[in-house]
C-alpha cells in the first residue's frame, strides 16, 4: 500500500484553486456553491477506529466562490482527502449483499412456498420453466443430482450450489432478468422458498425467513475445494526441443471444420 | 464462455456430432495443388474476391489520386476503413439464450501488435450494457473500513493516476474445446482475451483513503449493471496491483468495457475485473456469491469443484496461420505469428512446432514484453506444401510450461469449462487451408 503521499495530509493551510465551487486542501474538500454534490454542509467525519479528524471549516465566499478551510489533523491517516464520507443512508440503498455461508446481510421479511409459486409462475417460469426445468438454453433451477461426475453434469441449486442464502442474494440483485431489483424482500423470500421446494429442500407448506434460509443445507455444500491446486501439470525445467515424440502425432479430433457451428465459416461438405 | 447453459450446449454439440458424422466422409483431397490453394483462399476471404477490379492498378492512376478526399472532421470520431468491415467481434448464437447475457469474441487473427483496439475487445455481459451517466455514477467503499467513502468520477480522476498495459481473459476462453476441437476459427477458440492500456487510480490508494481495518481479509466488488455482478477478491490481491480504471487505450472506457469505471485485476480471470464498478465492501470472508459458486468454479472428474481459481495460467495461440488465415500463396515463405500471455507475469519464451510437437523452434518475442500483457511472437517459416501441425508453447517467467490438451485432461477431466490453456494445434492442409484439430 503506497503511503508515499501521506505527507499531504499534513499540509493544512495551503490555499489552492480547485475545481469550480470547490477548494482543494489537505483535508477533504467541501463543495461550497455547487448544488450537484451529495452534501452541501461541511461536517467533521468520524474516524471509526477512534481517531477524530477535527476539521474547522470556514467558508468565505468571494466573487469566484472560494472557501478557506482550516483543517487540523490529529494523526490523520487520510492520504489525500478526496471523496466524501458515505452516509448510512447512502450505503443502505446499495448494501444488498448477502453472504452465502452464514446469510449475513439477509433482510427482515418472509415468504411462503405457496406465495413463491404464484410469483415464480408470473416472473420466472417463462425462462426457467414451470418446474424449474429451464426453457431452451435458459438455466434450469432444479434436478441434476448425481450428474456431477457424469459426461453431462447439470449444475442447479439442488445439485451444485453450496449455499442457500446465495440464491436469495442472486435473485434480489438481478432477477427477474428484464426487471432486476424490482422484487420486494418478501417476494424474494417467497421465490427462494419455491425454488428450494422444487429441489425437495423445503416442504410445500414452508415459510422462509432469514433464519429458515440459513438453516437450509444444500446437498453440494461440501462439494467445493477452496484454494487453487494449480499448477497441476508438469513443467519440465528444460522443455524438449528435438525428436520429442515417441510416436507420430495422431489427430484425435478433427470435426471442427465440418461441424458447421463456427460463425462466419461454412462447413466443408 | 461463462455461459449460462453450458450443459445444453454440450447436448447440442453432441447432437450435431451425431448427425453430421455420416456426411463427413472422404471429400478431402479434391482441392489439391497451388492453384486450388489460391481458389480456396479466395473462397475463405470474400474481400479478395471483391478486389478483382484492376482499374486502379498501375499503370492506371487510381481514382483516389485524381479526386478530393473527405475533409477534417468528416468523421469527428474516426472509424476503420470500410474495407476492414470484416474485422469485427462475433458471437456464437447457439451458445447462449440471449445476447444480454452472453459473450462475443475478439478477432485475434486480424490484429497486429499487442494492443487490442477498444471497439474490438470481446464483450461479456450478464445483463447487457448499462448506459451510465458519469455525473450520476458513484463508487462506494464501505464495510470493514475506518471511513466509508463515496467517490464521484471527478474524485477518482483527481487521485494520482497510473497506467498499465494488461491482458484480460475470460476463464472460459477455449472452454468449448475441452471435449474436442469444435470451433474452426481462432477468433472463437481464443478470442475471449484482449489487451489494452488501462488508466486509473490504484485500488490500494483508494483503500488507504478509506482505511482498511485489520480484520478485513476479502473485498466484494459490485457492478452497477442490471446483474449488479459481484465477486469476492482476497484483500492481498486488492492491495497488490489492482487498478480502478476510468480510461482504456487513452480515452474513457467504452460502455461495453465498464464505462465509466471498472476494476482491473491484473492476470486474474476476467470475471473478477468487475465493470461499471459501484461498490467495494471489505469483509473477513468471501461472499460465495453466484458467480463464484454456481459459475466460475472448475468441476473435476470426482464431482468436486475448484473454487477461487483466479489466476490465468500461461497460454498462447498462433494467429497466422489459423483457420481464418490460410496459407494462400502456396509453398514458400510465411511468418508464423501469434500471441502469448500469462497471469503470473512475463512471457519468457515461446516455442513453435510445425510437426505436432516433435520438434520445436524458439520464436522471437516482439518488444515490449510486459508482465500480464499479451506478448507477440513470430517465427520465419518456409512451407514445403506438405501437411503440417502448427503449435505454440508458452513458458512464463515462473518456468510454467503451457500444457498439452492431454495433460490438462489427465489433471482435470473434460467438465471443468474454465481455465483451458492447452497448446492449440492448427492442421495445415496441402491446399493451404487450416483447421482446428486436437492431437495425441
Amino acid at each position: 500500500m503506497s503511503r508515499s503521499c501521506s505527507r499531504w495530509g499534513h499540509i493544512h493551510l495551503t490555499l489552492r484553486s480547485g475545481p469550480p465551487g470547490r477548494v482543494s486542501k489537505g483535508g477533504r474538500s467541501h463543495p461550497v456553491c455547487s448544488p450537484s454534490f451529495e452534501t452541501a454542509a461541511a461536517r467533521p467525519p468520524q474516524d471509526e477506529v477512534g481517531t477524530w479528524v477535527i476539521r474547522l471549516a470556514g467558508a468565505v465566499l468571494i466573487s469566484a466562490c472560494v472557501a478557506i478551510q482550516a483543517t487540523a489533523h490529529a494523526q490523520s491517516p487520510v492520504p489525500y482527502g478526496i471523496g466524501r464520507p458515505a452516509t448510512a443512508e447512502q450505503i443502505k440503498g446499495w448494501d444488498i449483499d448477502v453472504r452465502g455461508d452464514d446469510g449475513r446481510g439477509l433482510p427482515p421479511g418472509k415468504g411462503t412456498v405457496k406465495q413463491g409459486e404464484e410469483l415464480y409462475l408470473s416472473q420466472c417460469a417463462s425462462c426457467h420453466g414451470e418446474f424449474g426445468e429451464g426453457n431452451g438454453r435458459w438455466p434450469e433451477l432444479m434436478g441434476g443430482k448425481g450428474t456431477l461426475t457424469s459426461d453431462d453434469p447439470r449444475k442447479t441449486v439442488g445439485s451444485y450450489w453450496p449455499y442457500a442464502p446465495t440464491l436469495f442474494d442472486y435473485i434480489r440483485r438481478t432477477m427477474p432478468f428484464t426487471a432486476p431489483q424490482s422484487l420486494s424482500d418478501d417476494e424474494v423470500y417467497a421465490i427462494t422458498a419455491y425454488i428450494l421446494h422444487l429441489n425437495d429442500l423445503l416442504p410445500a407448506d414452508a415459510t422462509l425467513d432469514a433464519a429458515a434460509l440459513v438453516a437450509v443445507r444444500l446437498p453440494n455444500r461440501d462439494g467445493f475445494i477452496e484454494g487453487d491446486p494449480r499448477p497441476d501439470t508438469a513443467s519440465p525445467p528444460v522443455p524438449c526441443m528435438t525428436n520429442c515424440r515417441t510416436t507420430p502425432p495422431k489427430v484425435t479430433s478433427d470435426l471442427a471444420e465440418r461441424l458447421g457451428v463456427t460463425p462466419s465459416r461454412k462447413p466443408k461438405d | 464462455m461463462a455461459i449460462d447453459d453450458r450443459t445444453e450446449v454440450a447436448r447440442q454439440v453432441a447432437a450435431m456430432r451425431a448427425t453430421s458424422l455420416p456426411v463427413l466422409t472422404g471429400r478431402r483431397g479434391l482441392l489439391a495443388g497451388a492453384g486450388a490453394a489460391a481458389a480456396a483462399g479466395a473462397l475463405l476471404h470474400p474481400k479478395l474476391a471483391l478486389a478483382k477490379g484492376s482499374e486502379n492498378l498501375p499503370p492506371n492512376v487510381p481514382d483516389w489520386t485524381r479526386s478530393l478526399g473527405a475533409g477534417v472532421s468528416d468523421k469527428p470520431y474516426g472509424v476503420p476503413s470500410p474495407f476492414e468491415k470484416n474485422v469485427v467481434r462475433r458471437n456464437v448464437e447457439w451458445l447462449t439464450a440471449t445476447e444480454q447475457s452472453s459473450v462475443n469474441f475478439t478477432p485475434l487473427p486480424e490484429l497486429d501488435g499487442i494492443i487490442t483496439p477498444s471497439g474490438l475487445c470481446f464483450e461479456r455481459h450478464h445483463a447487457g450494457v448499462p448506459e451510465i451517466d458519469p455525473a450520476q455514477h458513484r463508487l462506494v467503499i464501505h464495510g470493514m473500513v475506518a471511513r466509508p467513502l463515496i467517490f464521484t468520477m471527478d474524485d477518482l480522476v483527481r487521485f494520482p493516476s497510473t497506467s498499465r498495459i494488461l491482458f484480460l481473459e475470460c476463464p472460459a476462453n477455449g472452454g468449448m474445446e475441452w471435449k474436442g476441437a469444435q470451433m474452426d476459427g481462432c477468433q472463437f477458440t481464443h478470442g475471449m482475451v484482449h489487451c489494452c492500456e488501462w488508466t486509473g487510480v490504484t485500488l490500494s490508494t483508494l483503500l488507504a483513503e478509506a482505511g482498511v481495518l485489520p480484520e478485513a481479509k476479502w473485498m466484494l466488488a459490485e457492478g452497477a449493471d442490471g446483474a449488479a455482478m459481484t465477486r469476492s477478491i482476497p484483500l492481498a490481491k486488492a492491495l497488490d496491483d489492482c487498478i480502478v480504471c476510468y480510461a482504456q487505450n487513452g480515452e474513457r472506457i467504452r460502455p461495453e468495457q465498464g464505462y465509466p469505471v471498472r476494476l482491473m485485476v491484473p492476470g486474474w480471470e476476467g470475471n473478477v475485473n468487475v465493470k461499471w464498478l459501484r461498490r467495494l465492501k471489505l469483509g473477513d470472508r468471501p461472499w460465495h456469491h453466484r458467480e463464484e459458486t454456481s459459475k466460475y468454479t472448475d468441476l473435476m472428474p470426482d464431482g468436486k469443484a475448484r473454487q477461487f481459481t483466479f489466476t490465468m495460467d500461461a497460454n498462447s495461440v498462433v494467429t497466422a496461420p489459423c483457420p481464418e488465415k490460410p496459407l494462400k500463396f502456396g509453398k514458400g515463405f510465411y511468418e508464423i505469428r501469434g500471441l502469448a500471455w500469462s497471469g503470473h507475469g512475463r512471457i519468457k519464451r515461446v516455442d513453435v512446432s510445425v510437426d505436432g510437437g516433435n520438434n520445436w523452434q524458439t520464436a522471437v518475442l516482439q518488444e515490449p514484453v510486459l508482465s500480464k500483457a499479451l506478448t507477440r511472437f513470430r517465427l520465419p517459416w518456409t512451407w514445403d506444401g506438405a501437411p503440417a501441425l502448427v503449435q505454440s508453447r508458452a513458458i512464463d517467467e515462473t518456468g510454467y510450461v503451457q500444457p498439452t490438451i492431454e495433460q490438462l485432461r489427465a489433471a482435470r477431466g473434460v467438465n471443468s469449462i474454465y481455465h483451458k490453456n492447452a497448446q492449440q494445434t492448427w492442421r495445415v492442409n496441402p491446399d493451404g487451408t487450416v483447421n482446428n484439430v486436437q492431437i495425441l
